[in-house]
């Protein structure tokens, strides 16, 4: 199996094909309109919604600010509880990690709950690689695995294939499959699949919403029950997760845990919310006689080390930012060739894999702050995006720390033109001159706009520029001091009675 | 929520800035001049500094902080007076209002500098319905309308709020509501060159749902937008039907008195 491989550097190629593909569209729309709606159903009271989120905000902050002393205490707890922890700095330390654990035990067969860091670091294919089953246990990410891709979507891995996609994807894959349109029918033919998967599993591996250095807990939310098997069910169970999602107290959870499904999907809780505090103990008779967990840094620490960057970090992955980002809604997740997609990808996947080779992604983005306005910790997307911008075209200042990739996007001709512009702009007298000169010849010009004038008229530019008609205002004024001034402009009655 | 949302608000004052942005500059005069007229209708004297020229905003969404600063600091030095700076377009007063502090935060003294003239910006339908508490009479026949705001300022001005609430005094003017009244039109600046597949997916869905809510007239206090907008109308071929005017236009239209009338 060899999943169909999308690159953060092709995103426009890949954003162009995403556009042109109207069934993936519609798919899109319908789907983002649906959760935009639950989002807004899940919070009725904008008051409430303030508070919520400025509490989350400040438990993320306060948890970051004090990240690698929390990490220790985890790591501690979470020893004292059993679970053994351990530290990865890169995908590929993380893989090897990983697959060590599962060889040492024995492993042939892995079941895997939905994890993000786990795609992030490519285990599935590592594992295939080393001839280790990895079956993915979340309906969304199964259907995705069967259709060889990777999730389009963080909290909804095949949120961009409608029923009938998903009814093809089965008839090829899974023997003796009814073909049927039936919803209920088609999850429950992947209940049936999976549920021998995990009978038969060495192995389980999920990811961690929160993990709480006061107690060493690993907090899973999730919905079909399947990481509670997960990691339950095998013998081994690994855990792993990015160093960010760390939490102090055990009661920093409810108030992130509510405003996360409430975000995400628009419940109030979720179906399964498990807290795992360790392996089987005896006498219990159920449970892993082995937990593992993998804490990886990936990029992370290089967010983590400025200020205004680290706020990033504060995400608790609800993917509402997507779910409202018009970007993403025309595009779909793949486009981005990224882990994370739409506008946390914009600003998480630059400590990931370097500037270099996002710098077309956090370009991708008007702007238009609705990703902010939703975020339920208050990240400033637009801000952080502008920011990412800045760097990926300048050199560094002197002294200061750089960021990878950073002025990989620089680029003389721009940062000449911009200069240009700004010298433009403190001039005014060359400004004005220069505007009314465009005014005055664009009837005789034609100026090319290429990508402006493929879907749009040409502006239609004045006459004269306000510039123009104000300084002719002005001396007819001064010559008729007292009488109004009678200038041809549709405005120039005053509605004085 | 708006950041203006908390704002505390002046009583009227004798003089204001006018800021035109260089965008309405060049597109449409006509609506700068009904702007300065209603202003004026109001007892408030213009000042009209010629120097001035663009707020900065395409440098600093483009990445070029050190360029945008440049400019910032020149607009800054051609208001030195006390007075209210109003601006004729929603997303320029929130980079003059919202973006000019922080990009002095790590300079002290400029910050301060920033700060003190960025609480002074008020976008044009938010100082003329908070500041002037302007009262329209209505003098045209029966239409309707719908109105279009710009994501930053809807977001960062909550112009929205300002815009609906002058149309709203009309007394002949129907407000219309189009489908996804809060998405991005696809301008963005630079974003609609970098990525113009996508820029074109939103500006043509945005033009088919403005369209689709039947008012006989568009209008904006932003002309990034607009100009957007109406340029895909036109390319539509529906620029003699339906296009875009800037509010001061409209509210000046619906409220002078008869030409030759006074
Ligand atoms: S950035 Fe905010 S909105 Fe987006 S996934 Fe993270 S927490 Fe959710």
């Amino acid at each position: 199996m060899s999943v169909q491989h999308y690159q953060a550097k092709q995103f426009k190629s890949q954003a162009r094909e995403a556009l042109a593909d109207q069934q993936l569209r519609d798919n899109f729309r319908g789907a983002m309109d649906y959760l935009q709606q639950k989002r807004k159903d899940a919070f009725n009271d904008p008051d409430e919604l303030a508070q919520l989120r400025l509490h989350a905000e400040n438990i993320r902050q306060r948890c970051l600010a004090k990240l690698p002393e929390l990490l220790e205490q985890l790591e501690r707890h979470c020893e004292a509880n059993g679970i053994k922890v351990h530290w990865a700095e890169d995908a590929a330390q993380a893989q090897q990690l990983i697959a060590g654990l599962i060889q040492q035990a024995g492993g042939q067969k892995v079941v895997k709950g939905k994890s993000m860091v786990t795609e992030e670091i490519a285990l599935n294919q590592h594992l295939e690689s080393l001839g280790i089953e990895c079956v993915e246990s979340d309906m969304g990410e199964y259907i995705v695995q069967l259709a060889e891709e990777t999730p389009s979507h963080i909290i909804m891995p095949a949120i961009h294939k409608n029923k009938q996609q998903v009814a093809d994807i089965f008839q090829q894959h899974i023997k003796d499959f009814n073909y049927t349109l039936s919803v209920d029918k088609l999850i429950q033919t992947g209940r049936e699949v999976l549920r021998s998967k995990f009978q038969q599993a060495d192995v389980g591996i999920s990811g961690v919403n929160f993990a709480v250095a006061e107690t060493g807990t690993l907090c899973l939310v999730e919905n079909e029950g399947n990481g509670r098997m997960t990691t339950t069910v095998p013998p081994l169970h690994i855990a792993v997760t990015g160093i960010e999602k760390v939490v102090e107290f055990l009661s920093d959870v409810p108030p992130l845990f509510s405003i996360l499904t409430r975000s995400a999907t628009g419940q109030h809780i979720t179906t399964y919310f498990n807290m795992i505090s360790g392996p089987r103990r005896a006498p219990e008779r159920d449970g892993p006689q082995q937990v593992h967990l993998v804490l990886l840094d990936n990029g992370r620490s290089q967010a983590y080390a400025d200020e205004a960057l680290r706020k990033t970090l504060q995400c608790i992955r609800c993917g509402a930012c997507m779910n409202h980002c018009p970007v993403y809604t025309r595009v779909g997740g793949h486009a981005y060739g990224t882990t994370y997609p739409g506008p946390i990808g914009k600003i998480i996947s630059p400590h990931l894999q370097g500037l270099a080779n996002t710098s077309d992604l956090v370009t991708a983005s008007s702007l238009c702050g609705a990703c902010e306005e939703v975020c339920p910790v208050n990240i400033p997307i637009p801000s952080l995006l502008q920011r990412l911008r800045r760097d990926a075209k300048l050199p560094t200042e002197a002294g200061q720390p750089s960021l990878k990739g950073q002025a990989s996007a620089a680029s003389v001709v721009e940062h000449t033109a911009w200069r240009a512009w700004a010298w433009l702009s403190t001039h005014s007298a060359i400004y004005n001159v220069c505007t009314s000169l465009v005014l005055s010849l664009a009837k005789f010009i034609p100026i090319p706009m290429g990508a402006w004038t493929r879907c749009r008229g040409k502006p239609a530019l004045a006459e004269q520029s306000f510039h123009q008609a104000m300084k002719q205002r002005q001396q007819q004024a001064n010559k008729q001091p007292i009488s109004q001034s009678a200038d041809q402009s549709s405005a120039s009655n005053k509605g004085s009675n | 929520m708006t950041q203006t949302g908390l704002r505390i608000y002046p009583s009227k004052p004798n003089k204001v800035y006018f800021y035109a942005t260089c965008l309405l500059d060049v597109l449409d005069p006509d609506g700068g001049m009904a702007a300065v007229e209603l202003i004026e209708r109001e007892g408030i004297e213009i000042i009209w500094v010629e120097k001035q020229s663009c707020c900065g905003q395409p440098a600093y969404t483009s990445g070029y902080q050190d360029q945008a600063k440049t400019v910032a600091l020149s607009q800054i030095a051609l208001f030195p007076e006390d007075h209210p700076i109003v601006v004729m377009s929603g997303s320029c007063a929130g980079m003059m209002f919202k973006h000019y502090p922080s990009l002095f935060a790590d300079d002290p003294r400029l910050h301060a500098r920033a700060q003190a003239f960025s609480e002074r910006v008020y976008e044009f339908s938010e100082f003329l319905l908070r500041v002037c508490r302007a009262t329209l009479q209505d003098k045209g026949e029966p239409t309707s309308v719908v109105l279009h705001t710009s994501c930053s300022g809807r977001r960062e001005m909550g112009i929205h709020v300002s815009s609906q609430a002058l149309l709203a005094q009309l007394n002949n003017v129907e407000i219309k509501n189009a489908a996804y009244e809060t998405e991005c039109c696809g301008f963005g600046g630079s974003f609609a060159l970098r990525h113009a597949d996508i820029s074109q997916a939103m500006v043509e869905d945005k033009a088919t749902h403005l369209s689709q809510s039947s008012a006989k007239q568009l209008v904006s206090a932003d002309w990034g937008c607009l100009a957007n907008i109406n340029g895909h109308l036109a390319y539509r071929g529906e620029a003699a039907s339906f296009q875009g005017k800037h509010l001061a236009s409209f509210l000046w239209q619906r409220t002078a008195d008869e030409r030759g009338e006074q």
